[in-house]
């Protein structure tokens, strides 16, 4: 998740990695990780916080003063077997979610063109 | 590739969605355009389906049943085919640049099974939670790939990369990227995607350590896919 400051809407947090701000701390699937009190503060979370107890890599580009925030390190590449939500464009633009197909299998398929 | 096998199977009640991995859209909007697919065809510009799912390679495959369960993590995916591909014939022609043609002659002794992935497929979509390939949800997490801190960091890494390429500091892009490279070897989009944009034929650049010819001779073509695991192994 690139940020530009170290503060982040735990929303969009939320939205973008699974891991959801509840009374018992950061929770994802049948996972919580309790968060010290000032990990939040007027739905902001304090990445170096958010970092250091979900496992989640912090890097910065010193040229740019950009940073980001990767996934949570814990052991496997998920967490839960719970599909994570994928908003990805497709290739006419239009915004597409995973979750519009539930009720149905679906496989999903990588492939490039290089 | 995939319509054929989504025309089938999609009455029966399964969705193909493709994704390709592309740091620049364009480039997989041209190869779309000429297949004009009825199912979702996405696109991924800072692979962001290494971090979610584990995908390492393309082709990936991941099977998500209707309660939005994986049932299937990341594993190679290949589509039968009726004829041999193009690049095979393309393979042996005197007229193809030498690093084109090393790379083309690598690539035969890569072993995909295109056969037993179709045939666990459609088993599945038969079967349901019934189908010996449908996984429990402890064996889907514990089957999804490694990812300690440096698989996690690799992923921050190719995403601060692809951000910076992105937003018009492309110089900036390949320090991460060779950083990415270096804490995941095994994940290949990120090796793929970085080198393609230093050599279309994804050869020796200065930008980068390592090309896909050097790297897989590294590990032998023929383990460039992890082969599948089609173990029975019934949900509870």
């Amino acid at each position: 998740m690139i940020l530009t400051s170290l503060e982040v809407d735990a929303k969009a947090f939320e939205v973008r990695t699974g891991w959801a701000l509840k009374p018992e701390g950061a929770c994802k699937g049948d996972i919580c990780v309790a968060l010290p009190q000032n990990a939040a503060r007027g739905g902001q979370l304090d990445a170096r916080i958010i970092s250091e107890r979900l496992g989640m890599p912090l890097i910065h580009d010193a040229d740019t003063n950009v940073w980001c925030l990767g996934p949570e390190a814990m052991g496997h590449a998920l967490t839960t077997a719970q599909a994570p939500e994928l908003e990805l464009p497709d290739w006419l633009g239009k915004p597409f979610h995973l979750s519009s197909l539930r009720g149905h299998k679906v496989l999903i398929v990588t492939w490039s063109s290089w | 590739m995939w319509q054929a096998l989504r025309n089938e199977l999609h009455p029966r009640g399964l969705e193909i969605v493709t994704i390709a991995l592309a740091a620049d859209p364009e480039a997989a909007r041209v190869w779309i355009d000429q297949t004009k697919p009825n199912h979702p065809s996405l696109i991924d510009a800072a692979h962001r389906v290494d971090e979610l799912f584990g995908v390492i390679n393309v082709p990936n495959g991941i099977w998500i049943d209707e309660e939005g369960n994986i049932v299937r993590p990341v594993e190679q995916a290949f589509p039968e085919r009726q004829t041999a591909p193009d690049w095979q014939k393309l393979a042996d022609s005197p007229d193809i640049p030498e690093q084109l043609r090393e790379t083309l002659q690598l690539a035969k002794h890569i072993k995909i099974q295109p056969q037993e992935y179709t045939a666990a497929l459609r088993d599945w979509v038969a079967n349901g939670s019934q189908s010996k390939f449908a996984l429990s949800p402890e064996e889907v997490v514990r089957r999804s790939g490694p990812r300690g801190k440096a698989e996690a960091e690799a992923a921050a890494q190719f995403e601060l990369g692809h951000h910076l390429w992105a937003n018009d500091r492309p110089d900036l892009a390949p320090k991460h990227w060779r950083e990415a490279h270096r804490l995941q070897p095994d994940n290949w989009t990120y090796k793929r995607q970085a080198w393609s944009l230093a050599d279309p034929f994804q050869g020796q650049s200065d930008l980068y350590d390592s090309c896909w010819v050097k790297d897989v001779k590294k590990i032998g073509a023929e383990n460039y896919y992890p082969p599948l695991d089609l173990t029975p192994a019934r949900r509870n």
